[in-house]
């Protein structure tokens, strides 16, 4: 067996768990109701249905120490590196809460309108599980830190409000890791606690969205606010953003709630709004068929793209909730709070208004630029060195996020074009030493190896061809060997001047300066 | 007498004058555990090697001038063995942690540590704490010194027994509904509960967090504050510790009463309790009346209610507690299981006493959604109107004087058939856990047939210096606490 580093404990082999684990893959995905292959491609929401729709998110704090203890959050940390007694629930152990993290909390209530609490309680979740050292979890229960909040989203032009029912903040807990290749056996598991303790705050939403895409401005809207306040990296993948959902149908006009279930199990955007629209369509089908919804939690299965039930024994939880004994109420200083409201920076929505009047770009570009904090960011950066805003708006919105989509590499921060490079380039364009054409080589050159655009333009050659002689004597090449081309353009046919500028950036390469180009070809194919 | 008999400040007066050194009452109380502790069984580790090598080393180090000479440098002390002691085997006297060794320090054995005390053993008790006899161990019976067909009473009956043996000069027990005071009244020491919130509960292995203390059991009141300076602080470790400054509980060692009001709770005289412990609980009235002060029936209405509220609320919080005992991490797994489910059921089945798997399902059931508002809630809302009674007879009284125990030491297996008659038997200790307030048990008397009787004196939140007070005064005036078991 291989001897990991283990902290200050050593740890443990524990016989049949990978069995247990990995038991529930094997139900049948749909003992309920047979499913269509129609439904891999979900069918749009039929109109005389609506969606209900409420989500919990849960996010970790970007803290430095854990939310009970003062051991690292760091990610990625060797197994059970970052743990102590305290996060290890060793015997005798007792938490002592981390101010930061109610800090966390309150300026995320904050910003999301909430009502903060003068007192709230932390209360035990009771349940066995490996990962889960105590065999229970420190959360808040009744007397939330806060409640009664909302965000405003955009969906087709229009705004809606969406009700926050309550923020809490609780522990999170460790992963199993069921790996054949560490022991060569199937009967080992092991448990990394580095996560054990991760502060989390869990965001729950009101059943106030009625479609996938409000569910998913919504949680949009809910990163961007996490990252303005920068409390948490919202790093989906990483699992520091997670999202379970509350969906039901019903007729449109209807006032009842229809059955619902919770899906759980979506680890990205793009997974919240297929395991919706899933959903969505499997409830009306039952519907439509005249069957019954069964309230049950469901699990989103990525690779088949379904939501199956969880095993019923899974779900049959009691949590037992008590206040916990070990800490005593928290009670939270009004000047406090009015302190921490004072200290919000700006968020979406202001500096949403703020780029239409500084900048003077459409507001639908706001939007875009402001909905993550870091691309507003970007967008500042480079217009502080590009000073033409609707320039830099149209790469940003254009080709940078395109770009950042294709590499599934959500994080602006760490795109390799910098707003250093994106003026470099803008700049050159301005100047006429590339063509827009040219930047475009350009801008892949500098996603790829992170150069500057000059060296790229230096090293490759690609500086714009502007000097008159140097392309005339191109174009009067092209005219004399092309003389039939030259007569059908002569008897009308327009299309044959494209054919003209076509071969001079190709025998150019592209470097030719394509204003001159034109006028030149104009002037001679008129003579 | 040997050296073993003497007590920590008579102790700690014969090392100022250097006659004597910490090996030489180490090695006299190790000579009495070798004398008498086949017969008691109060320990479930002693640290022979480990005691001597620090005791030489404490007295080098004073020879030397290295360390200050505090009044409790030297002196060896017993661990109940439910607080974690770093590199010691911990096993709250359960199969579940028979292989614990902690790798911390319970914040009072870093506290003792720093007064330089010599940690002679870790002390038997009731399986986590959940009992009243000690009987209840998964390393056997530990027995009154006594009267050796009778239990010490518990759960802290190792360390009383200890220390009223000789077999330590003095202990720390745990108290979550009377584990201190009880023993000590079985055994003739005196014990300590202080207020919850005065000692820091980091590294005592939690039975009802809510409930639980740690306190001092030792030969006379002075030992008693002595070790509870040592204790007492607030704690960054321990959100539940108070930030309160800590007095000298030592100072408050002055035998005049003159003008204390006290209260002796009618409820707390029951009807089937033993007529010898009324006897000697009034005399010991009369004995502070003739010290100058007076007092006066009271009543605390809710009292009857205690034991249930208390039969709720502790395996609540026990069942959440103990769940984390479960063999993946640490202590027992069993030997043979299925798959996970069937692991966590037999290690558990299998390393838990039947008293432990009771309050567990006790707890379990009382949590359980559907019963929470009818059983946990409502014994909370028990427990707000019985510290309510404490705070209104406060109002008028110093302290309140009752009997520790309706009974003196019962016999071995009397009372494990019946779990609802032992529990009773903390029906004078409980509701003072409830309340949160603090009390302490000393001697004041003995049965014909020689078993000792403890007196209770019940001060406020934070009042310990009054009832040392009073304890001292009642002390210095009777001579109950020098009467050793006749081993
Ligand atoms: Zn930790």
């Amino acid at each position: 067996m291989e001897v990991w580093e283990y902290g200050s404990v050593e740890v443990w082999e524990c016989g049949g768990m990978a069995v247990w684990e990995k038991s529930y893959t094997s139900v049948p995905p749909y003992p309920h109701t047979s499913i269509l292959p129609y439904f891999h491609t979900p069918p749009s929401l039929k109109m005389e249905y609506e969606a209900v729709i409420g989500l919990e998110v849960h996010t970790q704090l970007k803290t430095r120490s854990k939310i009970f203890c003062s051991c690292s959050t760091e990610f990625g940390a060797k197994p059970n590196h970052n743990t102590c007694p305290i996060c290890q629930g060793m015997p005798g152990v007792l938490p002592v809460l981390n101010k930061q993290v109610v800090e966390f909390g309150i300026r995320t209530a904050l910003a999301m309108n909430c009502t903060i609490a003068d007192y709230s309680l932390f209360a035990r979740k009771n349940y066995f599980y490996p990962d889960l050292p105590k065999a229970y979890q420190i959360s808040q229960y009744e007397l939330p830190l806060a409640q009664h909040g909302w965000i405003e989203i955009q969906v087709d032009g229009i705004s809606k409000k969406i009700g926050v029912t309550r923020i809490h903040m609780e522990e999170d807990a460790g992963k199993s890791i069921h790996d054949e290749n560490i022991t060569g056996s199937k009967n080992y598991s092991f448990i990394d606690f580095n996560r054990c303790g991760v502060p989390l705050l869990e965001i729950v939403s009101e059943p106030d969205m009625r479609s996938p895409e409000e569910a998913r401005e919504y949680l949009l809207k809910l990163k961007g606010i996490l990252e303005y306040l920068e409390v948490s990296d919202c790093n989906m993948e990483e699992g520091s953003l997670r999202c379970d959902a509350n969906i039901s149908v019903r007729p449109k006009g209807s006032t009842k709630l229809g059955t619902k279930t919770e899906v759980k199990n979506m680890n990205s955007f793009k997974n919240v709004q297929k395991a919706l629209e899933y959903e969505i369509a499997r409830q009306i089908q039952i519907l439509e068929e005249g069957g019954r919804i069964v309230q049950e939690t469901r699990l989103w299965d990525v690779d088949q793209g379904v939501t199956r039930p969880m095993r019923s024994k899974e779900e049959a939880h009691d949590y037992r909730y008590f206040p916990e004994p070990d800490l005593v109420p928290l009670v939270i200083d009004k000047e406090w709070i009015e302190q921490i409201r004072k200290s919000l920076p700006e968020l979406a929505d202001a500096r949403t208004a703020r780029f239409i009047s500084q900048y003077g770009i459409p507001e639908y570009d706001a939007r875009v630029l402001t909905a993550s904090k870091f691309v507003a960011d970007y967008y500042e950066n480079t217009v502080k060195l590009y000073p033409n805003p609707k320039v830099v708006s149209n790469w940003v919105m254009g080709d940078i996020l395109r770009k950042l989509k294709e590499h599934e590499q959500a994080d602006i921060r760490t795109c390799p074009i910098t707003p250093q490079h994106l003026a470099g380039m803008l700049k050159l364009i301005e100047e006429g030493t590339i063509s827009g054409k040219i930047a475009k080589v350009v801008f892949e050159d500098m996603y790829a190896t992170g150069k500057m655009p000059e060296e790229i333009v230096k090293e490759k050659g690609l500086i714009q061809i502007s000097d008159e002689k140097e392309v005339a004597a191109v174009v009067d090449r092209i005219i004399a060997a092309n003389p039939e081309t030259v007569a059908q353009y002569k008897a009308g046919k327009q299309k044959a001047f494209g054919f003209f500028v076509g071969e001079v950036m190709k025998a150019t390469q592209g470097k030719a300066n394509p204003q001159l180009v034109n006028k030149l070809l104009k002037e001679k194919l008129s003579t | 007498m040997e050296l073993c008999d003497y007590t920590i400040h008579e102790l700690h007066e014969m090392m100022k004058r250097r006659e004597i050194t910490s090996r030489q009452i180490t090695e006299s109380v190790l000579s009495r555990i070798d004398q008498v502790e086949n017969r008691i069984r109060a320990y479930i580790t002693v640290l022979r090697e480990e005691a001597l090598e620090q005791a030489s080393i404490i007295d080098q180090k004073l020879q030397r001038g290295e360390i200050p000479l505090t009044p409790l440098t030297g002196i060896p002390i017993a661990i109940k063995d439910l607080i974690c002691t770093r590199g010691v085997l911990t096993t709250c006297a359960a199969k579940i942690l028979h292989n614990f060794i902690p790798p911390y320090d319970a914040t009072v054995i870093a506290r003792l540590k720093q007064q330089n005390i010599v940690m002679i053993g870790k002390t038997n008790l009731d399986q986590f704490g959940m009992g009243s006899s000690t009987e209840n161990s998964y390393y056997g019976i530990t027995r009154n010194p006594w009267d050796l067909s009778r239990v010490p009473g518990g759960s802290s009956g190792g360390s009383a027994a200890a220390v009223i043996a000789g077999e330590a000069i003095g202990a720390l027990g745990t108290d979550t509904g009377g584990s201190i005071r009880q023993p000590s009244s079985f055994c003739s020491t005196t014990g300590l509960k202080p207020t919850y919130g005065r000692v820091s509960r980091y590294g005592l292995i939690a039975y009802a967090s809510s409930l639980d203390q740690i306190g001092p059991i030792a030969k006379d009141v002075t030992d008693c504050a002595i070790l509870l300076n040592a204790l007492s602080g607030y704690d960054p470790k321990d959100s539940t510790s108070v930030n309160l400054p800590t007095p000298d509980y030592t100072r408050a060692l002055v035998p005049d009463i003159t003008g204390l009001k006290i209260g002796i709770p009618e409820e707390y005289f029951i009807a089937g309790m033993d007529e010898e412990v009324e006897e000697k609980i009034w005399e010991a009235v009369r004995v502070l009346e003739k010290l100058g002060a007076s007092y006066e029936k009271v009543s605390l209405p809710h009292t009857e209610y205690a034991v249930a509220a208390y039969y709720i609320i502790a395996p609540a919080e026990a069942s959440s507690n103990l769940a984390r005992y479960d063999g993946v991490k640490y202590g027992y797994r069993a030997d043979t299981y299925t798959d996970l489910m069937d692991m966590y059921m037999t290690t558990r089945s299998q390393g838990f006493s039947p008293e432990v798997k009771r309050r567990i399902m006790l707890g379990t059931y009382s949590l359980s959604s559907g019963y929470y508002d009818a059983y946990y809630l409502k014994a909370q809302k028990v427990r707000t109107l019985i510290k309510r009674d404490f705070e209104e007879a406060f109002k008028k009284y110093d302290v309140l004087v009752a009997p520790v125990s309706p009974t003196p030491a019962f016999k071995i297996g009397e009372k494990t058939e019946d779990p609802l008659q032992m529990y009773l038997s903390d029906i004078f200790t409980i509701p003072i856990n409830l309340a949160g307030v603090t009390a302490l048990s000393i001697p004041c008397g003995f049965t014909k047939d020689g078993l000792p009787i403890g007196l209770q004196i019940i001060g406020k939140h934070f009042g310990e210096e009054t009832i040392l007070k009073v304890a001292y005064a009642f002390e210095q005036n009777t001579e109950h606490h020098k009467k050793k078991p006749p081993l």
